[in-house]
């Protein structure tokens, strides 16, 4: 394998070539850090690149390669985290100003089982303030762009997870997706998000925004590169209760069985007007192939998800407002000079929060608040509850539900910026799955017929099955073909 | 205050007596330097979970059954959202809907009468850290967050109490079984056993609740009797001055003797209290609950009513004796250790309660027994049965084991202090005190009978103390004929 392609190559191509020592960890390491170098300028995809540890980390892989005793298929391969992953001795700032500076003493969980693996971290990934946004805007440390054009955003929150990605920066990323944080910026970014079952993967050492929503889950180009970096970070932790401690499959195993005798259930509510044209067009474009294929397209109805935004709305902000109670200036981040306790918070909070936050502190707070819990929290948890009646209803007759990711392609930097509430509908069809704590991925589905920006299917399984859904995320992958490389950041 | 009922309802707050944090590793232990006993989750670092601790829901199932409690199959722990700096997170897991106990009740006696308190609830929560004012050089103040996520009960009574003696039988009550049970060490000056009171009063004969005030920082049994009297009679005064009271949070102080206003219903903080989505319902399984209640001990009310069935003991001996499960133990070993029956039952609850509980008072603390070891004492009853020791002797020995430890048998030899109980040197002594008091003996003779009591002075004061007082009293007799 010739160095100049070998970042174009899927994460499982570089790992064979690593096995037969056809390159070094090293090599690729330093080859990804100069593609940072030379494109992230424009892109902003990382906020912080850590090239003397990951050299070093990708010497101790190769090492191990020489020795025999190479940890997994992911030894040795450059991969970065969304800054959400608590990184020991490297800064954590969740695209926050309110931690800017705050150097953790600990490794998330997922960290801890990526550095065991082998994996080299090259760096932190930009992303929308404490996973709040759909656009990578409300980072803090000014936005990531889209590698298909950079007029364009990557989607949020997991933007530059995405981007970093598309771009051949790396060859996969950790993500985290509370409403669509992985799935929408791999479908606007063309590259493969897996949000998993909630409760698959330790939430240990991630910066909690909603934590009956939020879950931890691999961005990579293709499907067996996610199902390999999904594999190495699931299963039960001791240090997350609500992680389950049902056993993780192997996900290659049987990936490439093929779409034949699946039942893919098609929500009419996800098919009625709500994309644009172009989006619809592929999606059902995709669902051809999977008939196709072999499998057999099912009607379902999910009579409940219009109620969907408007719930995680309430559940998601209320989740956060507490959460985000502990950025007070006492103990770590940022800390305001103040005379007075209350001019402390007050002040730090301020300073440190960007708009986004604060709506959403609001908005929780408020309602959360005596004589408000019943009619919002109380009922948007109600409204969780029937949201997971319909698809569990759905999935007696189908085994996946398919549909769209994103109801548009990438928009323009600053389209929506001015009003949340269009921001906050980007997250339409993806917002179901969080609410019910199911798996769902986005699987690239061709490129938009006009803008050629790239399009993702979505595609929702039963709780815990990662499998069946990867397994059909993979047949059309190969049913596509090579996804195309983007091309705004040559 | 005549006319008026005072009506109070208590809410402890009891640290459990588990060996680690609620939701992490560090340790409990009290008295550390500041922030030694933290960790990322007890310190509310960003991305922390919290990893509940068995033993403590453990110790809420045994108290709960204790107490009588329905113990809940499923509990849930929500969070109490308010910003402090002692609060790590800007909210406290603790339980608000469901909460692991409901109902019980708390038993006791006062004044001879059987009374009881029933119980609302009881519920598992973190406790918070502590905020140090002017430790710094310039001023500022320091958060200590060594406590911060030691695991708490909150027992949360009815406002079924109706005088202040009542209170503290309640708590004392409480506490005795919260030691038995081996959960709280029943400390109020460390804090370790917390108590806020609400009070309120209402006309003698209403059955209306009058509007009540919550009362805070009583750490000792005697403060909580000056918040709770200087409250009623800051209520009543209110109302009989046709004023309202304001339902408030209220902070006793000691200096004082005053409680002042802390903050207003209108400036009460707003909880926002929601299932903590970060714990998973605590479920509690029957068998585990049948398991818990079989392992119960006995409970110190028994205890006192066996000491008084089966050994014939005081209510006020028995109940002081088992007030505390360590002397109720050491009586129970003592006891055996002495061959057990009633009568050596109350000679050693005598012993216990007398002399050994007066130098634990002066000791201040440390164990009730100090060094002295139940054989030990079973030792020195059976010196003063077998006549070798009398009261002074006991003093001194007692006194010795308590500080020292060791051999009665050995303290007697090497102090000298077995009694002289040889007839000869009795009468000897005797015979010198008559020769020396010719006008009490003729009194005594005469008539007055109380006079013997002098004259037995007068001769152990001749055997420096040492004369055994069932001799010297026959020997005396004797010679002096009857009244």
């Amino acid at each position: 394998m010739s160095l100049p392609g070998i970042l174009d190559r899927s994460l499982t191509d570089l790992s064979r070539a690593l096995e037969r020592r056809e390159v070094s960890s090293e090599e690729v390491t330093l080859a990804s850090l100069s593609r940072i170098e030379a494109t992230d300028g424009r892109l902003h995809a990382f906020l912080r690149v850590a090239p003397e540890r990951a050299v070093a980390d990708a010497r101790a892989a190769d090492a191990r390669r020489a020795r025999g005793e190479a940890r997994s298929r992911l030894d040795g391969i450059p991969i970065a985290l969304k800054d959400i992953f608590l990184t020991r001795g490297l800064e954590t700032t969740c695209g926050s100003r309110i931690l800017e500076g705050f150097v953790p003493p600990f490794d998330a969980t997922v960290v801890e089982r990526l550095a065991a693996a082998g994996a080299v971290v090259l760096g932190k990934l930009n992303m929308d303030e404490f996973a709040m946004g759909s656009s990578n805007e409300n980072s803090a440390f000014g936005p990531c762009r889209n590698p298909w054009d950079l007029e364009r955003t990557p989607g949020g929150s997991s933007g530059g997870s995405a981007a970093a990605v598309a771009a051949r920066q790396v060859f996969g990323a950790l993500g985290t997706d509370t409403g669509g944080s992985i799935r929408q910026p791999a479908s606007l970014c063309g590259v493969v998000g897996v949000k998993p079952t909630y409760g698959r993967v330790s939430r240990y050492g991630v910066v909690a925004f909603a934590s009956s929503l939020d879950q931890v889950g691999p961005i990579a180009r293709t499907v067996p590169d996610a199902a390999t970096l999904l594999g190495a970070v699931a299963g039960h932790d001791p240090r997350d209760q609500t992680s389950s401690t049902l056993p993780v499959p192997d996900y290659l195993e049987g990936l490439e069985g093929g779409a034949r005798g699946l039942r893919i259930g098609v929500p009419r509510e996800w098919f009625q007007g709500g994309s644009e044209a172009g989006v619809e067009r592929r999606v059902r474009e995709a669902l051809a192939a999977y008939e196709a294929m072999g499998a057999t397209l099912v009607d379902v109805e999910l009579p409940h998800a219009k109620y969907g935004v408007a719930a995680y709305y309430l559940v998601a902000p209320a989740e956060a407002s507490s959460n985000l109670a502990r950025y007070d200036g006492v103990r770590f981040g940022l800390r305001a000079p103040a005379r007075t306790l209350g001019e402390m918070y007050g002040e730090t909070r301020d300073r440190g929060f960007g708009a986004e936050p604060k709506r959403r502190i609001m908005l929780g707070t408020y309602a959360l608040s005596a004589g408000y819990y019943d009619a919002y929290y109380l009922r948007a948890q109600k409204v969780r509850t029937l949201v997971r009646r319909d698809f569990d209803r759905a999935f007696e007759r189908c085994d996946l539900v398919a549909g769209p990711v994103s109801p548009t392609v990438a928009f323009r930097l600053g389209e929506k910026v001015a009003d949340p509430l269009q921001m906050y509908l980007a997250d339409v069809f993806t917002i179901s799955c969080n609410l019910a704590a199911l798996p769902g991925l986005s699987v690239p589905a061709g490129l938009h017929p006009e803008s050629g920006l790239p399009i993702g299917l979505q595609l929702v399984g039963r709780p815990f099955d990662e499998a069946t859904m990867l397994r059909a995320a993979r047949a059309l992958e190969r049913e596509m073909g090579p996804a195309p490389a983007p091309g705004a950041i040559g | 205050m005549s006319g008026w009922q005072l009506v109070i309802g208590l809410e402890v707050h009891a640290q459990l007596l588990t060996r680690s944090k609620i939701f992490c590793g560090c340790p409990t232990t009290f008295g550390a330097e500041p922030n030694a006993h933290v960790c990322p989750v007890c310190l509310g670092m960003p991305g922390v979970l919290p990893a509940l601790n068995r033993q403590v829901v453990e110790f809420a199932v045994r108290t709960g059954l204790a107490l009588g409690c329905a113990i809940q199959e499923k509990s849930v722990f929500a969070r109490k959202n308010y910003f402090y700096p002692d609060l790590p997170k800007g909210y406290q897991v603790s339980q608000y809907e469901l909460p692991i106990c409901q109902g019980g009740e708390v038993e006791f006696a006062l004044d001879g009468a059987e009374r009881r308190v029933r119980l609302t609830r009881i519920h598992m929560e973190e406790d918070a850290g502590k905020n140090l004012h002017g430790v710094a050089a310039d001023g500022s103040s320091g958060v200590d967050l060594n406590r911060a996520g030691v695991p708490l009960l909150e027992i949360v009574s009815e406002p079924d109490i109706r005088s202040i003696d009542e209170a503290v039988e309640y708590l004392k009550a409480l506490r005795a079984v919260l030691m038995y049970l081996g959960v709280n060490d029943g400390n109020l000056e460390e804090g370790s056993f917390r108590c806020d009171a609400n009070v309120s009063v209402m006309p003698v004969g209403s059955t209306v609740l009058g509007t009540r005030c919550e009362i805070k920082n009583m750490n000792s049994f005697r403060f909580l009797r000056q918040a709770i009297e200087y409250e009623m009679r800051r209520q009543v005064e209110i109302l009989e001055g046709g004023g309202k009271i304001v339902q408030e949070t209220r902070l006793f102080d000691p200096q004082r003797g005053e409680t002042r206003s802390m903050r207003s219903k209108e400036e009460a903080h707003d909880y926002r209290y929601f299932p903590e989505p970060d714990l998973p319902p605590v479920r509690v399984p029957a068998a585990w609950i049948e398991e818990a209640r079989r392992a119960l001990p006995e409970l110190p009310r028994a205890r006192a009513a066996r000491y008084q069935r089966d050994l014939g003991l005081s209510a006020y001996d028995a109940a002081v004796l088992t007030a505390d499960r360590r002397t109720a133990e050491f009586f129970d070993a003592a006891l055996v250790a002495r061959g057990g029956g009633a009568e050596a039952a109350k000679r050693i609850a005598n012993l216990i309660n007398g002399e050994v509980a007066r130098l634990a008072n002066e000791a201040g603390s440390g164990a009730p027994q100090g060094k002295l070891a139940p054989a030990a004492l079973a030792g020195v009853v059976r010196l003063v049965d077998e006549g070798v020791i009398g009261g002074p002797g006991v003093r001194q020995v007692i006194e010795e084991l308590f500080r020292e430890g060791g051999d009665p048998q050995a303290i007697v030899a090497a102090r000298g202090l077995a009694q002289v109980s040889d007839e000869s040197a009795v009468e000897a002594a005797a015979d010198a005190v008559i020769a020396a008091s010719p006008d009490e003996v003729a009194r005594y003779r005469a008539g007055n009978a109380k006079l013997l009591g002098f004259l037995v002075g007068q001769v152990m004061k001749g055997m420096k103390g040492k004369g055994n007082p069932a001799v010297v009293n026959a020997v005396l007799r004797r010679k002096l004929g009857s009244p």
